[in-house]
Protein backbone atom coordinates (compact mmCIF):
# COMPACT_ATOMS: atom_id res chain seq x y z
CA UNK A 1 0.00 0.00 0.00
CA UNK A 2 2.69 2.41 1.05
CA UNK A 3 4.58 1.62 -2.08
CA UNK A 4 1.48 2.30 -4.13
CA UNK A 5 1.00 5.69 -2.49
CA UNK A 6 4.65 6.44 -3.05
CA UNK A 7 4.38 5.52 -6.70
CA UNK A 8 1.28 7.68 -7.04
CA UNK A 9 3.03 10.61 -5.37
CA UNK A 10 5.98 10.29 -7.72
CA UNK A 11 3.56 10.14 -10.63
CA UNK A 12 1.72 13.24 -9.50
CA UNK A 13 4.94 15.16 -8.95
CA UNK A 14 6.21 14.05 -12.34
CA UNK A 15 2.97 15.14 -13.96
CA UNK A 16 3.13 18.50 -12.22
CA UNK A 17 6.74 19.04 -13.22
CA UNK A 18 5.84 17.96 -16.71
CA UNK A 19 3.03 20.49 -17.05
CA UNK A 20 5.00 23.31 -15.47
CA UNK A 21 7.79 22.60 -17.89
CA UNK A 22 5.32 22.70 -20.77
CA UNK A 23 3.74 25.89 -19.43
CA UNK A 24 6.95 27.73 -19.09
CA UNK A 25 7.84 26.86 -22.63
CA UNK A 26 4.98 28.41 -24.59
CA UNK A 27 7.37 30.98 -26.04
CA UNK A 28 9.87 28.27 -27.00
CA UNK A 29 7.02 26.14 -28.37
CA UNK A 30 5.83 28.92 -30.64
CA UNK A 31 9.35 29.44 -31.95
CA UNK A 32 9.80 25.69 -32.42
CA UNK A 33 6.60 25.19 -34.43
CA UNK A 34 7.35 28.36 -36.38
CA UNK A 35 3.75 29.61 -36.21
CA UNK A 36 1.97 32.00 -33.89
CA UNK A 37 -1.78 31.39 -33.63
CA UNK A 38 -3.74 34.49 -32.63
CA UNK A 39 -7.48 34.76 -31.98
CA UNK A 40 -8.95 37.99 -33.32
CA UNK A 41 -12.43 39.29 -34.08
CA UNK A 42 -13.73 39.13 -37.62
CA UNK A 43 -17.04 40.86 -36.91
CA UNK A 44 -15.98 44.05 -35.20
CA UNK A 45 -14.77 46.62 -37.73
CA UNK A 46 -12.33 48.24 -37.80
CA UNK A 47 -10.61 46.23 -35.05
CA UNK A 48 -11.14 42.93 -36.79
CA UNK A 49 -13.11 42.35 -40.00
CA UNK A 50 -12.94 40.50 -43.29
CA UNK A 51 -11.82 42.22 -46.48
CA UNK A 52 -13.39 41.55 -49.88
CA UNK A 53 -11.30 38.42 -50.42
CA UNK A 54 -12.20 36.97 -47.03
CA UNK A 55 -8.95 37.69 -45.17
CA UNK A 56 -9.15 38.96 -41.62
CA UNK A 57 -7.82 42.52 -41.47
CA UNK A 58 -7.98 45.39 -39.02
CA UNK A 59 -6.16 47.01 -36.17
CA UNK A 60 -5.87 43.90 -34.01
CA UNK A 61 -4.76 41.54 -36.83
CA UNK A 62 -2.03 44.06 -37.59
CA UNK A 63 -0.95 43.99 -33.94
CA UNK A 64 -0.85 40.18 -34.19
CA UNK A 65 1.29 40.43 -37.32
CA UNK A 66 3.73 42.66 -35.43
CA UNK A 67 4.05 40.05 -32.66
CA UNK A 68 4.81 37.35 -35.25
CA UNK A 69 7.41 39.60 -36.87
CA UNK A 70 9.13 40.22 -33.55
CA UNK A 71 9.27 36.45 -32.94
CA UNK A 72 10.34 35.70 -36.48
CA UNK A 73 7.53 33.18 -37.03
CA UNK A 74 4.58 32.83 -39.37
CA UNK A 75 1.20 34.19 -38.32
CA UNK A 76 -2.05 32.28 -38.28
CA UNK A 77 -5.23 34.21 -37.48
CA UNK A 78 -8.27 32.48 -36.00
CA UNK A 79 -11.62 34.27 -35.96
CA UNK A 80 -13.14 34.26 -32.46
CA UNK A 81 -16.35 35.74 -31.08
CA UNK A 82 -17.04 37.15 -27.63
CA UNK A 83 -18.70 33.96 -26.42
CA UNK A 84 -15.83 31.59 -27.29
CA UNK A 85 -12.66 33.67 -27.18
CA UNK A 86 -11.65 32.70 -23.64
CA UNK A 87 -12.38 29.01 -24.23
CA UNK A 88 -10.19 29.01 -27.36
CA UNK A 89 -7.33 30.28 -25.22
CA UNK A 90 -7.93 27.85 -22.36
CA UNK A 91 -8.08 24.88 -24.75
CA UNK A 92 -4.83 25.91 -26.41
CA UNK A 93 -6.42 26.50 -29.81
CA UNK A 94 -4.77 29.91 -29.85
CA UNK A 95 -1.53 31.17 -28.28
CA UNK A 96 -2.69 34.76 -27.91
CA UNK A 97 -6.00 36.59 -27.92
CA UNK A 98 -6.38 40.16 -29.13
CA UNK A 99 -10.14 40.39 -29.47
CA UNK A 100 -11.59 43.69 -28.16
CA UNK A 101 -12.01 42.11 -24.74
CA UNK A 102 -12.90 44.38 -21.82
CA UNK A 103 -10.71 43.84 -18.78
CA UNK A 104 -12.79 42.69 -15.79
CA UNK A 105 -11.87 41.00 -12.49
CA UNK A 106 -13.93 37.90 -13.41
CA UNK A 107 -12.10 37.53 -16.72
CA UNK A 108 -8.75 37.92 -14.98
CA UNK A 109 -9.60 34.71 -13.10
CA UNK A 110 -10.14 32.81 -16.36
CA UNK A 111 -7.40 34.04 -18.68
CA UNK A 112 -4.08 35.82 -18.32
CA UNK A 113 -4.77 39.44 -19.16
CA UNK A 114 -1.49 41.21 -19.90
CA UNK A 115 -0.54 44.46 -18.19
CA UNK A 116 -0.42 47.13 -19.47
CA UNK A 117 -3.73 47.06 -21.33
CA UNK A 118 -3.49 48.22 -24.94
CA UNK A 119 -6.75 50.07 -25.49
CA UNK A 120 -9.90 51.40 -23.85
CA UNK A 121 -13.31 52.48 -24.94
CA UNK A 122 -15.34 55.14 -23.19
CA UNK A 123 -18.83 56.45 -23.73
CA UNK A 124 -19.62 59.24 -26.17
CA UNK A 125 -22.56 60.75 -27.96
CA UNK A 126 -22.78 61.16 -31.71
CA UNK A 127 -24.75 64.40 -31.56
CA UNK A 128 -26.58 66.42 -34.16
CA UNK A 129 -24.62 69.68 -34.54
CA UNK A 130 -27.86 71.66 -34.61
CA UNK A 131 -28.71 70.50 -31.10
CA UNK A 132 -25.47 72.06 -29.85
CA UNK A 133 -24.59 69.36 -27.32
CA UNK A 134 -21.35 69.91 -25.39
CA UNK A 135 -21.81 67.34 -22.64
CA UNK A 136 -24.35 65.47 -20.54
CA UNK A 137 -25.52 68.77 -19.05
CA UNK A 138 -27.12 69.63 -22.40
CA UNK A 139 -29.24 66.49 -22.56
CA UNK A 140 -31.92 67.43 -20.04
CA UNK A 141 -35.41 66.72 -21.36
CA UNK A 142 -34.13 65.76 -24.81
CA UNK A 143 -34.74 62.54 -26.74
CA UNK A 144 -31.51 60.53 -26.83
CA UNK A 145 -31.05 57.38 -28.91
CA UNK A 146 -29.35 54.40 -27.30
CA UNK A 147 -29.04 50.63 -27.42
CA UNK A 148 -31.32 48.53 -25.24
CA UNK A 149 -29.35 46.95 -22.43
CA UNK A 150 -26.28 49.23 -22.47
CA UNK A 151 -24.76 49.61 -18.99
CA UNK A 152 -25.01 53.41 -18.91
CA UNK A 153 -28.69 53.70 -19.93
CA UNK A 154 -30.02 53.77 -16.38
CA UNK A 155 -27.61 56.49 -15.23
CA UNK A 156 -28.16 58.49 -18.38
CA UNK A 157 -31.90 58.62 -17.87
CA UNK A 158 -31.95 58.94 -14.08
CA UNK A 159 -29.28 61.64 -13.79
CA UNK A 160 -29.20 63.50 -17.08
CA UNK A 161 -32.05 63.25 -19.60
CA UNK A 162 -34.90 62.79 -17.15
CA UNK A 163 -37.09 61.45 -19.98
CA UNK A 164 -37.34 58.01 -21.52
CA UNK A 165 -34.48 57.12 -23.86
CA UNK A 166 -35.20 56.23 -27.47
CA UNK A 167 -33.53 52.83 -27.20
CA UNK A 168 -33.46 50.21 -29.96
CA UNK A 169 -32.38 46.59 -30.28
CA UNK A 170 -29.64 47.17 -32.82
CA UNK A 171 -27.16 49.83 -33.93
CA UNK A 172 -28.68 50.29 -37.44
CA UNK A 173 -32.10 51.22 -36.01
CA UNK A 174 -30.58 53.70 -33.57
CA UNK A 175 -28.49 55.26 -36.37
CA UNK A 176 -31.52 55.54 -38.64
CA UNK A 177 -33.56 57.21 -35.92
CA UNK A 178 -30.70 59.67 -35.35
CA UNK A 179 -30.46 60.46 -39.08
CA UNK A 180 -34.23 60.88 -39.24
CA UNK A 181 -34.07 63.54 -36.54
CA UNK A 182 -35.91 61.50 -33.94
CA UNK A 183 -33.25 62.13 -31.29
CA UNK A 184 -30.53 64.69 -30.64
CA UNK A 185 -27.76 62.09 -30.45
CA UNK A 186 -26.81 58.43 -30.15
CA UNK A 187 -24.94 57.34 -27.03
CA UNK A 188 -22.52 54.45 -27.60
CA UNK A 189 -18.86 53.32 -27.32
CA UNK A 190 -16.71 56.32 -28.24
CA UNK A 191 -14.23 54.39 -30.38
CA UNK A 192 -16.98 52.95 -32.56
CA UNK A 193 -18.59 56.37 -32.99
CA UNK A 194 -15.25 57.99 -33.89
CA UNK A 195 -14.73 55.31 -36.51
CA UNK A 196 -18.24 55.63 -37.90
CA UNK A 197 -17.93 59.38 -38.21
CA UNK A 198 -14.56 59.17 -39.98
CA UNK A 199 -15.76 56.47 -42.30
CA UNK A 200 -19.09 57.75 -43.59
CA UNK A 201 -20.01 61.12 -45.07
CA UNK A 202 -23.58 60.89 -43.81
CA UNK A 203 -22.33 61.90 -40.35
CA UNK A 204 -21.03 65.29 -41.50
CA UNK A 205 -23.70 67.16 -39.58
CA UNK A 206 -22.83 65.28 -36.38
CA UNK A 207 -20.10 65.53 -33.74
CA UNK A 208 -18.66 62.90 -31.43
CA UNK A 209 -18.80 64.41 -27.95
CA UNK A 210 -17.01 62.47 -25.20
CA UNK A 211 -19.00 61.78 -22.04
CA UNK A 212 -16.30 61.44 -19.34
CA UNK A 213 -19.01 60.80 -16.72
CA UNK A 214 -18.49 57.13 -17.56
CA UNK A 215 -14.91 55.88 -17.06
CA UNK A 216 -13.24 54.23 -20.06
CA UNK A 217 -13.28 50.43 -19.94
CA UNK A 218 -9.83 49.01 -20.74
CA UNK A 219 -9.33 46.27 -23.34
CA UNK A 220 -6.76 43.63 -22.53
CA UNK A 221 -4.97 41.11 -24.71
CA UNK A 222 -4.60 37.73 -23.10
CA UNK A 223 -2.57 34.56 -22.89
CA UNK A 224 -3.39 31.36 -20.96
CA UNK A 225 -3.74 32.08 -17.27
CA UNK A 226 -0.69 29.97 -16.38
CA UNK A 227 1.38 31.89 -18.96
CA UNK A 228 0.99 35.34 -17.41
CA UNK A 229 4.31 35.20 -15.59
CA UNK A 230 6.08 32.88 -18.02
CA UNK A 231 8.55 34.18 -20.64
CA UNK A 232 5.61 34.29 -23.09
CA UNK A 233 3.50 36.54 -20.84
CA UNK A 234 6.50 38.73 -20.09
CA UNK A 235 7.30 38.97 -23.78
CA UNK A 236 3.74 40.19 -24.49
CA UNK A 237 3.88 42.70 -21.62
CA UNK A 238 7.16 44.09 -23.04
CA UNK A 239 5.69 44.17 -26.54
CA UNK A 240 2.60 46.08 -25.36
CA UNK A 241 4.79 48.55 -23.47
CA UNK A 242 6.86 49.07 -26.58
CA UNK A 243 3.71 49.55 -28.72
CA UNK A 244 2.59 52.31 -26.39
CA UNK A 245 6.04 53.89 -26.05
CA UNK A 246 6.91 53.85 -29.74
CA UNK A 247 3.54 55.21 -30.79
CA UNK A 248 2.82 52.04 -32.80
CA UNK A 249 -0.71 51.79 -31.40
CA UNK A 250 -1.41 55.46 -32.12
CA UNK A 251 -0.25 54.89 -35.68
CA UNK A 252 -2.45 51.78 -36.07
CA UNK A 253 -5.44 53.54 -34.53
CA UNK A 254 -4.97 56.47 -36.88
CA UNK A 255 -4.79 54.08 -39.83
CA UNK A 256 -7.80 51.93 -38.95
CA UNK A 257 -10.09 54.02 -36.76
CA UNK A 258 -9.41 57.36 -38.44
CA UNK A 259 -8.28 59.45 -35.49
CA UNK A 260 -6.80 59.00 -32.03
CA UNK A 261 -8.79 58.62 -28.84
CA UNK A 262 -7.90 60.54 -25.71
CA UNK A 263 -7.25 57.38 -23.70
CA UNK A 264 -4.61 56.08 -26.13
CA UNK A 265 -2.90 59.48 -26.45
CA UNK A 266 -2.67 59.70 -22.65
CA UNK A 267 -1.56 56.06 -22.22
CA UNK A 268 1.15 56.47 -24.87
CA UNK A 269 2.41 59.68 -23.27
CA UNK A 270 2.49 57.97 -19.85
CA UNK A 271 4.46 55.02 -21.27
CA UNK A 272 7.16 57.35 -22.61
CA UNK A 273 7.94 58.70 -19.14
CA UNK B 1 -46.89 53.68 1.21
CA UNK B 2 -43.30 54.06 2.46
CA UNK B 3 -43.91 51.07 4.71
CA UNK B 4 -44.79 48.90 1.73
CA UNK B 5 -41.68 49.97 -0.17
CA UNK B 6 -39.53 49.23 2.88
CA UNK B 7 -41.13 45.81 3.16
CA UNK B 8 -40.38 45.07 -0.52
CA UNK B 9 -36.83 46.30 -0.01
CA UNK B 10 -36.43 43.95 2.92
CA UNK B 11 -37.62 41.06 0.72
CA UNK B 12 -34.62 41.72 -1.50
CA UNK B 13 -32.17 41.76 1.40
CA UNK B 14 -33.66 38.74 3.14
CA UNK B 15 -34.76 36.44 0.28
CA UNK B 16 -33.18 37.87 -2.86
CA UNK B 17 -36.60 38.69 -4.32
CA UNK B 18 -35.74 41.87 -6.19
CA UNK B 19 -38.87 43.98 -6.68
CA UNK B 20 -36.83 47.10 -7.37
CA UNK B 21 -39.41 48.17 -9.97
CA UNK B 22 -41.77 48.99 -7.08
CA UNK B 23 -39.65 50.19 -4.18
CA UNK B 24 -37.21 52.37 -6.12
CA UNK B 25 -38.96 55.64 -6.96
CA UNK B 26 -37.14 56.12 -10.29
CA UNK B 27 -37.94 52.60 -11.54
CA UNK B 28 -41.49 52.80 -10.20
CA UNK B 29 -42.01 56.13 -11.94
CA UNK B 30 -40.97 54.88 -15.33
CA UNK B 31 -42.79 51.57 -14.98
CA UNK B 32 -46.04 53.40 -14.13
CA UNK B 33 -45.51 55.78 -17.04
CA UNK B 34 -44.94 52.75 -19.25
CA UNK B 35 -48.15 51.12 -18.06
CA UNK B 36 -50.03 54.35 -18.68
CA UNK B 37 -48.59 54.50 -22.20
CA UNK B 38 -49.79 50.92 -22.79
CA UNK B 39 -53.30 51.86 -21.63
CA UNK B 40 -53.36 54.95 -23.85
CA UNK B 41 -52.06 52.98 -26.82
CA UNK B 42 -54.57 50.17 -26.27
CA UNK B 43 -57.55 52.50 -25.78
CA UNK B 44 -56.77 54.59 -28.88
CA UNK B 45 -56.19 51.52 -31.04
CA UNK B 46 -59.35 49.75 -29.86
CA UNK B 47 -61.53 52.79 -30.65
CA UNK B 48 -59.88 53.56 -33.99
CA UNK B 49 -59.85 49.94 -35.17
CA UNK B 50 -63.57 49.52 -34.36
CA UNK B 51 -64.34 52.71 -36.29
CA UNK B 52 -62.29 51.44 -39.23
CA UNK B 53 -64.20 48.15 -39.02
CA UNK B 54 -67.63 49.81 -39.02
CA UNK B 55 -66.86 52.22 -41.87
CA UNK B 56 -64.98 49.57 -43.85
CA UNK B 57 -67.81 47.04 -43.63
CA UNK B 58 -70.24 49.72 -44.84
CA UNK B 59 -67.96 50.64 -47.77
CA UNK B 60 -67.73 46.96 -48.67
CA UNK B 61 -71.44 46.98 -49.37
CA UNK B 62 -71.03 49.97 -51.67
CA UNK B 63 -72.26 49.98 -55.24
CA UNK B 64 -68.99 51.53 -56.49
CA UNK B 65 -66.56 48.88 -57.66
CA UNK B 66 -63.49 51.09 -57.14
CA UNK B 67 -64.38 51.78 -53.52
CA UNK B 68 -64.90 48.08 -52.88
CA UNK B 69 -61.55 47.31 -54.49
CA UNK B 70 -59.80 49.89 -52.32
CA UNK B 71 -61.27 48.37 -49.14
CA UNK B 72 -60.33 44.90 -50.35
CA UNK B 73 -56.79 46.05 -51.10
CA UNK B 74 -56.48 47.62 -47.66
CA UNK B 75 -57.68 44.42 -45.97
CA UNK B 76 -55.28 42.24 -47.94
CA UNK B 77 -52.33 44.54 -47.26
CA UNK B 78 -52.82 44.82 -43.53
CA UNK B 79 -54.08 41.34 -42.84
CA UNK B 80 -51.35 39.59 -44.79
CA UNK B 81 -48.31 41.33 -43.34
CA UNK B 82 -46.98 40.87 -39.79
CA UNK B 83 -47.75 43.79 -37.45
CA UNK B 84 -44.11 44.08 -36.39
CA UNK B 85 -43.00 44.41 -40.00
CA UNK B 86 -45.71 47.03 -40.59
CA UNK B 87 -44.51 48.99 -37.61
CA UNK B 88 -40.89 48.94 -38.81
CA UNK B 89 -42.06 49.86 -42.29
CA UNK B 90 -44.11 52.81 -41.09
CA UNK B 91 -41.54 54.13 -38.67
CA UNK B 92 -38.32 53.61 -40.63
CA UNK B 93 -39.45 53.59 -44.28
CA UNK B 94 -42.56 55.75 -44.49
CA UNK B 95 -41.89 58.00 -41.49
CA UNK B 96 -38.79 59.76 -42.84
CA UNK B 97 -40.65 60.54 -46.11
CA UNK B 98 -43.18 62.63 -44.21
CA UNK B 99 -42.81 66.42 -44.06
CA UNK B 100 -40.46 67.59 -41.33
CA UNK B 101 -40.87 70.30 -38.78
CA UNK B 102 -38.11 71.86 -36.74
CA UNK B 103 -38.43 70.81 -33.12
CA UNK B 104 -37.42 72.78 -30.04
CA UNK B 105 -33.87 71.39 -30.25
CA UNK B 106 -33.32 72.83 -33.74
CA UNK B 107 -33.58 69.49 -35.53
CA UNK B 108 -35.90 68.82 -38.46
CA UNK B 109 -38.03 65.95 -37.23
CA UNK B 110 -40.63 63.95 -39.20
CA UNK B 111 -44.11 65.05 -38.12
CA UNK B 112 -45.22 61.70 -36.74
CA UNK B 113 -43.33 60.16 -33.83
CA UNK B 114 -43.07 56.57 -32.69
CA UNK B 115 -46.26 56.66 -30.59
CA UNK B 116 -48.31 58.04 -33.51
CA UNK B 117 -46.94 55.40 -35.86
CA UNK B 118 -47.67 52.65 -33.37
CA UNK B 119 -51.29 53.86 -33.09
CA UNK B 120 -51.65 54.06 -36.87
CA UNK B 121 -50.07 50.71 -37.59
CA UNK B 122 -51.89 48.80 -34.84
CA UNK B 123 -55.27 50.40 -35.59
CA UNK B 124 -54.99 49.66 -39.30
CA UNK B 125 -53.85 46.12 -38.59
CA UNK B 126 -56.69 45.31 -36.23
CA UNK B 127 -59.06 47.42 -38.37
CA UNK B 128 -58.53 45.12 -41.35
CA UNK B 129 -59.67 42.15 -39.27
CA UNK B 130 -62.53 44.17 -37.81
CA UNK B 131 -63.91 44.92 -41.29
CA UNK B 132 -64.13 41.21 -42.00
CA UNK B 133 -65.64 40.59 -38.58
CA UNK B 134 -68.30 43.25 -39.09
CA UNK B 135 -68.95 41.91 -42.59
CA UNK B 136 -69.72 38.52 -41.10
CA UNK B 137 -72.26 40.27 -38.86
CA UNK B 138 -73.72 42.34 -41.69
CA UNK B 139 -74.15 39.26 -43.86
CA UNK B 140 -75.95 37.47 -41.04
CA UNK B 141 -78.72 40.07 -41.03
CA UNK B 142 -81.79 38.79 -42.84
CA UNK B 143 -82.25 40.22 -46.32
CA UNK B 144 -85.97 40.65 -45.63
CA UNK B 145 -85.16 42.98 -42.71
CA UNK B 146 -83.09 45.19 -45.01
CA UNK B 147 -85.80 45.13 -47.65
CA UNK B 148 -88.42 46.11 -45.06
CA UNK B 149 -86.31 49.11 -44.00
CA UNK B 150 -85.76 50.00 -47.66
CA UNK B 151 -89.49 49.96 -48.36
CA UNK B 152 -90.02 52.30 -45.39
CA UNK B 153 -87.87 54.85 -47.23
CA UNK B 154 -84.62 54.62 -45.22
CA UNK B 155 -81.44 55.72 -47.03
CA UNK B 156 -78.57 53.28 -47.46
CA UNK B 157 -76.55 54.85 -44.61
CA UNK B 158 -79.67 54.97 -42.39
CA UNK B 159 -80.37 51.29 -43.02
CA UNK B 160 -76.77 50.47 -42.12
CA UNK B 161 -76.67 52.67 -39.03
CA UNK B 162 -80.15 52.03 -37.61
CA UNK B 163 -81.02 48.51 -38.70
CA UNK B 164 -78.12 46.42 -39.97
CA UNK B 165 -75.31 47.51 -37.65
CA UNK B 166 -77.18 47.12 -34.34
CA UNK B 167 -78.08 43.56 -35.32
CA UNK B 168 -74.68 42.84 -36.86
CA UNK B 169 -72.80 43.95 -33.74
CA UNK B 170 -74.67 41.40 -31.67
CA UNK B 171 -73.69 38.62 -34.04
CA UNK B 172 -70.04 39.57 -34.32
CA UNK B 173 -69.27 40.62 -30.73
CA UNK B 174 -67.56 37.35 -29.72
CA UNK B 175 -65.26 37.48 -32.75
CA UNK B 176 -64.69 41.21 -32.23
CA UNK B 177 -63.71 40.67 -28.59
CA UNK B 178 -61.20 38.08 -29.68
CA UNK B 179 -59.59 40.45 -32.10
CA UNK B 180 -59.52 43.36 -29.65
CA UNK B 181 -57.91 41.19 -26.97
CA UNK B 182 -55.27 40.28 -29.53
CA UNK B 183 -54.83 43.95 -30.35
CA UNK B 184 -54.20 44.89 -26.73
CA UNK B 185 -51.53 42.21 -26.49
CA UNK B 186 -49.96 43.29 -29.78
CA UNK B 187 -49.31 46.79 -28.37
CA UNK B 188 -46.15 45.25 -26.85
CA UNK B 189 -44.63 45.26 -30.34
CA UNK B 190 -44.40 49.05 -30.18
CA UNK B 191 -41.32 48.17 -28.11
CA UNK B 192 -39.43 47.72 -31.39
CA UNK B 193 -39.80 51.37 -32.40
CA UNK B 194 -38.93 52.67 -28.93
CA UNK B 195 -42.42 53.57 -27.70
CA UNK B 196 -41.86 53.62 -23.93
CA UNK B 197 -44.71 51.22 -23.17
CA UNK B 198 -44.71 48.53 -20.47
CA UNK B 199 -42.55 45.89 -22.18
CA UNK B 200 -40.02 48.53 -23.30
CA UNK B 201 -39.63 49.96 -19.81
CA UNK B 202 -39.57 46.48 -18.26
CA UNK B 203 -36.71 45.40 -20.51
CA UNK B 204 -34.76 48.53 -19.54
CA UNK B 205 -35.30 47.70 -15.89
CA UNK B 206 -34.39 44.04 -16.13
CA UNK B 207 -31.21 44.72 -18.07
CA UNK B 208 -30.11 47.36 -15.55
CA UNK B 209 -31.17 45.54 -12.41
CA UNK B 210 -30.77 41.93 -13.54
CA UNK B 211 -34.10 40.97 -11.94
CA UNK B 212 -35.34 39.16 -15.03
CA UNK B 213 -37.55 36.66 -13.20
CA UNK B 214 -39.35 39.27 -11.09
CA UNK B 215 -39.91 41.53 -14.11
CA UNK B 216 -41.34 38.66 -16.17
CA UNK B 217 -43.83 37.87 -13.42
CA UNK B 218 -44.74 41.56 -13.11
CA UNK B 219 -45.24 41.88 -16.86
CA UNK B 220 -47.38 38.78 -17.14
CA UNK B 221 -49.53 39.83 -14.20
CA UNK B 222 -50.02 43.30 -15.66
CA UNK B 223 -51.24 42.02 -19.03
CA UNK B 224 -53.35 39.35 -17.43
CA UNK B 225 -54.99 42.09 -15.38
CA UNK B 226 -55.68 44.63 -18.11
CA UNK B 227 -56.88 42.05 -20.63
CA UNK B 228 -58.99 40.46 -17.86
CA UNK B 229 -60.67 43.78 -17.10
CA UNK B 230 -61.28 44.39 -20.78
CA UNK B 231 -62.82 40.94 -21.30
CA UNK B 232 -65.03 41.39 -18.23
CA UNK B 233 -66.22 44.74 -19.60
CA UNK B 234 -66.93 43.34 -23.06
CA UNK B 235 -68.86 40.41 -21.59
CA UNK B 236 -71.04 42.96 -19.77
CA UNK B 237 -71.60 44.78 -23.08
CA UNK B 238 -72.45 41.50 -24.78
CA UNK B 239 -74.98 40.68 -22.09
CA UNK B 240 -76.51 44.16 -22.13
CA UNK B 241 -76.97 44.05 -25.90
CA UNK B 242 -78.54 40.60 -25.92
CA UNK B 243 -81.84 40.43 -27.81
CA UNK B 244 -83.79 37.38 -26.62
CA UNK B 245 -84.18 34.91 -29.42
CA UNK B 246 -81.67 36.61 -31.72
CA UNK B 247 -78.36 35.08 -32.60
CA UNK B 248 -78.58 32.49 -29.85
Amino acid sequence: MRRLIGALAVGVVAALVGTTAAKADTLADIKKKGTLVVGVKADYPPWGMRDSSGNIVGMEPEMAADVAKRLGVKLELVAVVSSNRMQFLQQGKIDLMIATMSDTPERRKAVGIIDPVYYASGVAILANKKANIKGVGDLKGKPVCALQGAFYNNDLQAKYTGTDLVAFKGIPEAEQALLDGRCVGFVYDDVVLVWKKAQDKKWEGFDVVALPEWKPVPWGLAVKIEDVNSPWGKFMAETTKDWLKSGKLLELEKKWVGSNTKWLIDASAAAKK
Amino acid sequence: MEGLWDFLRSLHDAYGINLVQFYDSFERGRLLRGMWTTLELAALCVVLSVLIGIVGAWLQGSRFRVLKAVVQGYIQFFRNTPPLVQMYFFYFALGPQMPRVENEFGIAQPILGSFAWAVISLSFFAGAFNIEIFRSGVEAVQKSTVEAADSLGFSRWQIYRLVVLPLAIRVCLPALNNNLVNLIKTTTQAYAIAVPETLYVASQIWSDRINVFEMMVTLLTFYLLIVGIFVWFMTRVERALRVPGFGQ
